[in-house]
């Protein structure tokens, strides 16, 4: 018999009781993070039914998609609609007992950055919250995965999930990345490769020596964007580096708790003889830095292409889709994606906004201004992460080259609150999706690093980064 | 939920593959705290132009505008969580999507709230599509009983579903209801998981 994966002994160690000879089973979840627009329906199914959450202390609640990100803000919400999502969240948070960050709170942030900080995600767990990117966690050891308002109010209920196993795919990624190449782009690379769905119905756990190498911020950018490959968990196994940035954190355990805890963590690993449905190797250091030029997010091409012609795509469904895109977003086949002029530079959302995206980010900013005609707005991921760039002057160097330097929230990732482009307008973006419409209605993004969010920022078009930083550098 | 036995009627075809809940369901359209005014969201920016309804979307195309069933292409469904896509279908009449693969998340919201996902190889979801693009022959009838699609006046079409989903299709059980019955599992394997990990 073979060794297991870590993601089958994560699963094993949460079964509650199978439900079915097919791999259907109730699944403990350990805990959850919630937001104001995926949970009003699921509190209102509760109430209306009269039930209450099995462990409120389990669950936090955080304000992040539609509250505005300007300077200054206030609890109240600037438009109706928000207002009485943020006001039934609040109440939602005191009626059922769950520890609840408002948008003033020193805590607050977009939820997948907010948790982490706060010690709420730990090795081993299993986190099920109603968004797609939770699987953010995989960078800690935990299995992290997105589910619907149904499956929220479920969990709420019950502290399970009905879940049925997913198939393991396992990515290896080896050599260096070159200067200006980040987790980013390795990840863009891999989607690119195996298209918006090459990872649905797969759990999939990172591997290698470049993920060894990897801070755990890059490997949370890894584990975020991995979904837009339509991976449903992901799992890597924890190391030093994940205790060192658990250590401490409010929820974290403390003292002999956390000897015991760190230890047991440590020993989270696949087996050598596990395994994987799928397997995958890639070489970081064939990877340049990235831009999409269409609508979906494996649409990518490296930032010295062209845009693709559509006529080389060899199935019909994605010729189509290709034209389609391409019209989306204004673009004809044969341009050199560097000839591209931006309106917008965003550098935000749960995928990029960490403290080391802002630090890339300042690097290309320092002694530059963004372009005339551009405007940049960067928002961190969390107040502590605004508050830990003020203090290391990224957020000066930022503000000198003329950058918008907001509050922290999901922001233009969305665009559910005011930060919305305007029909025809075209965006840098950091985000994880250039989906029709997701920055506003005709809105066109280039999904990239921040680094070279950046540069593009500073020249006013698509620009590859490492033209600008190579001279920077010793 | 509202149970499946047997639902006939037109089906579309919309075979763009990856069609994500951003363009199911636009943002504008989740600032709500209910279920209510989804109906108007789904598909919004493909079904309106300009104020008025887009001649172009298939929706709108005479002969297709009471449409309960979509032929779809791969990965329909995927990006956002929001369950709000799935709501606002059904708020459209919509009853059951037949393509050849369906997002996780979305998938599973489907089937929370019993709009049915049937999953058929590539070819036979491309020959349907073929067969509905003539409004002459876009009428079908599922029955989840024999896991069957017949087409009017046609052939009939076979289709798998897990045992389990099915059942809960045919009943529309309220899933929360069924895991309560386990509450002590529940509780029995909490205090076995806290004792492994005092430090969860
Ligand atoms: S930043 Fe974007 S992807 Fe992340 S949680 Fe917010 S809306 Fe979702």
């Amino acid at each position: 018999m073979s060794g297991r994966t870590l993601y089958d002994k994560l699963i094993d160690a949460h079964v509650v009781r199978r439900l079915d000879d097919d791999g259907l089973v109730l699944l403990y979840v350990d805990r959850t993070v919630l937001n104001e627009y995926t949970s009003p329906q699921a509190f209102a199914g509760l109430r209306a039914a009269g039930r209450k959450v099995w462990n409120p202390s389990a669950a936090l609640m955080v304000v992040d998609h539609v509250n505005p990100t300007a300077a200054r803000r206030t609890r109240q919400m600037p438009d109706a609609d928000a207002a009485r999502q943020v006001d039934y969240f609040a109440d939602n948070a005191r009626d059922f007992g769950i520890e609840y960050l408002d948008i003033l709170d020193p805590r607050q942030g977009i939820e997948h950055v907010v948790a982490p900080e706060q010690g709420l995600v730990m090795p081993g767990m299993v986190i099920a919250a109603g968004d797609s990117h939770t699987t953010a966690y995989g960078a800690f050891g935990a299995l992290g995965y997105g589910i619907g308002t149904s499956d929220i109010e479920h969990y709420l209920a019950t502290s399970t999930v009905r879940y049925r196993r997913l198939k393991t795919m396992r990515i290896v990624v080896t050599g260096r990345p070159a200067l200006g190449v980040t987790s980013k782009d390795i990840v863009m690379e891999i989607i690119r490769r195996i298209g918006a769905d090459g990872a649905s119905g797969y759990a999939v756990e990172f591997a290698g020596p470049a993920v060894s190498e990897m801070s755990v911020e890059g490997r949370i950018v890894m584990s975020i964007m991995i979904v837009e490959a339509g991976a449903r968990g992901v799992v890597i196994a924890p190391d030093h580096k994940v205790l060192d940035y658990l250590k401490g954190r409010p929820r974290a355990p403390k003292g002999e708790m956390w000897d015991r805890a760190a230890k047991a963590w440590l020993q989270l690993r696949s087996d050598t003889d596990a395994h994987f449905d799928r397997e995958m190797t890639i070489d970081a250091g064939d990877v340049a830095p990235l831009v999409t030029w269409g609508t979906s997010p494996d649409q990518a091409i490296a930032v010295t292409d062209s845009v693709p012609d559509p006529e080389s795509n060899a199935a019909a469904d994605s010729k189509t889709a290709a034209t389609r895109a391409l019209a989306y977003m204004g673009l004809t086949p044969g341009t050199p994606i560097q000839s591209v002029p931006i309106d917008l530079a965003f550098i935000g959302s749960c995928t990029n906004s960490r403290i080391e995206d802002l630090r890339d980010a300042a690097r290309v900013f320092r002694g530059r201004q963004v372009a005339s005609g551009v405007r940049a707005i960067v928002v961190p991921g969390s107040t502590q992460v605004r508050a830990q760039a003020e203090a290391e002057g990224i957020a000066r160097i930022l503000i000198d080259a003329g950058v918008e330097w907001r509050q922290s929230g999901c922001s233009m990732c969305l665009a559910m609150n005011d930060d919305i482009l305007a029909p025809g307008q075209r965006s840098a973006s950091s985000t994880n999706r250039n989906f029709e419409g997701r920055q506003g209605p005709g809105a066109r993004t280039h999904l990239m690093s921040p680094a070279m969010v950046a540069a593009a920022a500073v020249t006013g078009r698509i620009t590859d980064v490492r033209e600008l930083i190579e001279g920077d550098l010793p | 939920m509202t149970p499946f036995h047997s639902v006939s009627g037109v089906a579309a075809p919309m075979m763009t593959p990856n069609i994500d809940t951003d363009v199911i369901m636009p943002k504008m359209f989740l600032k709500g705290v209910d279920r209510s005014g989804l109906g108007e969201g789904a598909f919004n920016l493909l079904r309106f132009r300009a104020g008025g309804p887009n001649p172009d979307f298939v929706l709108n195309r005479h002969g297709y505008r009471d449409a309960c069933f979509l032929v779809v292409g791969e990965n329909f469904g995927c990006g956002s969580s929001r369950e709000h896509a799935v709501w606002g279908l059904q708020q459209l009449g919509i009853r059951a999507l037949i393509g050849t693969s369906f997002a996780g998340i979305f998938g599973d919201n489907c089937a929370n709230n019993g709009l049915l996902t049937i999953s058929l190889d590539a070819a036979t979801v491309g020959t349907l599509a073929g067969i509905v693009a003539s409004p002459a022959s876009n009428r079908l009838t599922i029955d989840l009983e024999p896991q069957t699609i017949r087409i009017d006046g046609g052939s009939t079409i076979p289709f798998p579903i897990e045992p389990a989903r099915k059942e809960a299709f045919l009943t529309g059980r309220d899933a929360i209801s069924s895991t309560l019955v386990l509450a002590d599992d529940i509780r029995a394997f909490e205090a076995r998981h806290r004792a492994d990990n005092p430090w969860f």
